[in-house]
């Protein structure tokens, strides 16, 4: 009888550490999406923010109230290894005041002689200004295929939030760095 | 800590009607179909000397290369490895060493010797229990671990995309070990750490379960020896941190094989996910890697003191505190991911907090030998060289704490000086202590004290000499993980390097120790270090006998936790 009971509690504490373990196996996949989420919200890691148009009027209006304060944003782009397209800001550098929306063109270009489709990643340097970099229209939210040769101007519309203001690790930040990578779409290949 | 059963006999070799239960089966059931937890115990042993060899060889060679300024073996390994030789080949077989180094000294040396190896042994001898409490599932831990070190050595002889074998460091980051690693080198390492895991999740709910339930009358919680305690955290600890790491390298396999993007930013994944997610198993990996060495230590301190150990209940949960707090300060490995300042200031502080848990540790054993009458005996030499050992390392831990200070030592020798006194110091001298402790109750044989001391000596000026030097190489800028440095770092390595020849005696006096203790040691007595040997597997004969404690002994009420030591001489 004693044997039975010792028996039928060992099983109930494996199946009880069985449990944590799958919890936690559970908790490691559900990570990707957690990660994911914590990115979008908190600007993690240099991750941008998506704005409507009437968010952008909003923030507008804002900075009008707040004084001119500047930065100087500056355009990079870069293409992964196995992509040969060519892929370029117009303009290097741009400077715009706090909430005002303004509008950059990059131009991409397929050098090869095969349609190819891409998507492009970004991301903003220093990291810290992830959360107030808004993008109101975006060619990195869709893929895009270009024909050989194909050349296309790509537009971005963003705006920097006023609440870039209030935030003390942004106090000596003049200069965010903008930057995209064009991949290979992975159903391209 | 726990008390001697007093007036419990424990073995009844007196009673001739009674040889039933000292029955042992044929050598290939007793060894291979094995679920006796002392047998289970000297396979995970042997199995880690075993690795142990494997992974202190390849450090050998990694020393070699690092002697001089230049490639010095990497081409001839590359050779003997059936490769063509070209200086790609001959780093990637560097990356190669360092990760195989890493893996098997990590998976396959110190968690099988002290969580498999002494756990096992010891936990139901010093609970009071006849065996684990899933003895077949005990058994299919140990060849789960044995079936991934195969997998691993098997994954050095197949290509893993520059040459042969997995070049990805013991943390596999991606996208090396993705986009940069074809081949399936990899795959196979990384099915080499899920057969590991699974068989130390299996052990851990083991362990669990026999700590939890099958403790002897009398025996609370409260009343368990300290190295009871260190394996129930570190149970957990694995029982937590394992599954994230399967579920990290699973999603590292699909993005490898099916295509996934889990980490590839092109299809919107993010490498430093991976980071994180390791990270989160591999920081209370540090630990689970080291508890089991700190209750050994317990034991030893308060042994040759022969006191109990000083705040018993403070030590037991300092380590349930470290435990906890592992959990939280993972991203200290990855300050240089970009990390905002506010993050890096969390992560500072919460590292810096694990230092108080582990200074009540060290405090409390220093407190325990004051006023102790202590004996210089093998495995009290090597507890107090690891007191000393473990508290450089931990010094050095808290420099790299600081996530300013990380920025610029950040994977440099300075971190490989850090963490191989806390491991390579700390660990293995804390199994070397708990080995001579231990070691004629296993096998029913003295060793020879003075190759213990000597061995002692010599294994402590060589990894000095080893490792000492690396930080100040670190300081001055030499990288971890290449094969090659500027001439200006000539002078310390070569030192390093005499230092691992010294390191190499000390193993040669080690074997030789241990084959004197096997063909012509002694016979050991039940309890042959004395009065100060108090816990449960003293009052057991040397070898305990097959099967223990079919009686369950009790643990009396008058001892309480500040007084253990029995008035009366433990019995045989």
């Amino acid at each position: 009888m004693a044997t039975m009971v010792l028996e039928q509690r060992n099983r109930r504490t494996m199946v009880m550490a069985f449990g944590m373990a799958l919890a936690m196996l559970g908790l490691g996949f559900a990570a990707v999406p957690l990660y994911d989420l914590f990115c979008r919200v908190t600007g993690f890691g240099g991750t941008t923010q998506v704005a409507t148009e009437a968010e952008a009027d909003i923030a507008q209006r804002m900075a009008a109230s707040a004084g001119g304060r500047e930065f100087s944003i500056r355009f990079d782009a870069n293409t992964a290894s196995n992509m040969p397209w060519e892929f370029r800001p117009l303009q290097v550098t741009d400077r715009v005041s706090i909430g005002q929306r303004d509008m950059a063109t990059y131009v991409a270009r397929n050098n090869s002689d095969v349609p190819i489709t891409g998507t492009a990643t970004f991301n903003v340097e220093p990291e810290q200004a992830g959360r107030y970099f808004n993008k109101i229209q975006c060619f990195c939210f869709t893929e895009q295929t270009l024909q050989p040769g194909q050349e296309v101007r790509m537009p971005v519309l963003y705006f920097v939030d006023p609440a870039v203001l209030d935030d003390p690790n942004m106090e000596r930040v003049q200069q965010i760095t903008l930057s995209y990578t064009f991949h290979r779409a992975k159903s391209d290949s | 800590m726990a008390t001697t059963a007093e007036g419990f006999d424990a073995h009844h070799d007196d009673h001739a009607a009674h040889d039933h239960h000292d029955h042992k089966p044929g050598f290939f059931a007793r060894w291979f179909m094995s679920t006796n937890h002392k047998d289970i115990g000297t396979l995970y042993l042997i199995f880690a000397i075993f690795a142990g060899i494997i992974g202190g060889a390849i450090s050998g060679l990694m020393r070699w290369e690092l002697a001089e300024p230049g490639l010095q073996i990497m081409g001839q390994v590359v050779e003997f490895m059936g490769g063509a030789g070209t200086f790609d080949e001959q780093g990637h077989m560097w990356n190669v060493l360092i990760t195989a180094h890493g893996l098997i000294m990590v998976f396959f040396m110190v968690m099988p010797a002290m969580i498999g190896g002494f756990g096992n042994w010891f936990v139901p001898l010093m609970i009071g229990a006849p065996d684990m409490a899933f003895p077949r599932m005990n058994n299919i831990s140990f060849w789960l671990t044995v079936a991934g070190f195969i997998s691993l050595m098997f994954s050095a002889f197949v290509p893993g995309g520059i040459g042969n074998g997995a070049g990805v460091g013991w943390t596999v980051y991606a996208p090396l070990s993705t986009t940069f690693s074809q081949g399936p080198a990899v795959d196979f390492a990384i099915f080499s750490l899920h057969l590991a895991g699974a068989g130390s999740i299996l052990g851990a709910t083991n362990f669990i379960t026999t700590i939890f339930n099958m403790r002897a009358p009398g025996m609370t919680l409260h009343k368990m020896p300290l190295f009871v305690w260190s394996v129930l955290v570190t149970a957990f600890l694995l029982l937590l941190a394992l599954p994230v790491l399967a579920a990290a390298i699973t999603m590292l396999l699909t993005d490898r094989n099916f295509g996934t993007t889990f980490y590839d930013p092109a299809g919107g994944g993010d490498p430093i996910l991976y980071q994180h997610l390791f990270w989160f198993f591999g920081h209370p990996e540090v630990y689970i890697m080291i508890l089991p060495g700190f209750g050994m230590i317990s034991q030893i301190v308060a042994t040759f003191s022969r006191k109990p150990v000083f705040g018993y209940l403070g030590m037991a949960y300092a380590m349930v505190a470290i435990g906890v707090v592992g959990f939280i300060v993972w991203a200290h490995h990855m300050y240089t991911v970009g990390l905002d300042v506010n993050t890096k200031m969390y992560f500072t502080a919460a590292t810096m907090v694990i230092a108080v848990p582990t200074g009540i540790k060290i405090f409390s054993w220093i407190a325990t030998m004051w006023g102790g009458s202590i004996e210089f005996k093998s495995p009290m030499v090597w507890a107090m060289g690891f007191i000393f050992l473990f508290t450089v390392g931990g010094v050095t831990g808290v420099v790299l704490a600081n996530g300013g200070v990380d920025d610029n030592l950040h994977d440099t020798y300075y971190v490989v000086a850090h963490f191989h006194y806390v491991l390579s110091l700390g660990a293995v001298t804390s199994i070397f202590a708990g080995w001579y402790y231990w070691f004629p109750k296993m096998s029913g044989r003295m060793h020879s004290e003075f190759l213990s001391h000597l061995h002692f000596w010599v294994f402590f000026i060589g990894v000095n000499l080893i490792f000492f030097p690396m930080h100040f190489l670190g300081l001055q800028g030499m990288a971890r993980r290449y094969p090659d440095y500027t001439p200006a770092f000539t002078y310390w390595n070569e030192i390093a390097t005499i230092g691992y020849i010294v390191m190499a005696a000390s193993m040669v006096i080690f074997f030789v120790n241990m084959a004197y203790a096997l063909i012509a040691g002694k016979k050991a007595e039940a309890n042959y270090w004395g009065e100060g040997a108090t816990t449960l597997e003293w009052s057991l004969s040397s070898p305990p006998p097959f099967h223990q404690f079919e009686t369950l002994p009790v643990i009396e009420d008058h001892h309480s936790a500040d007084d253990h030591i029995s008035p009366a001489p433990a019995r045989a």
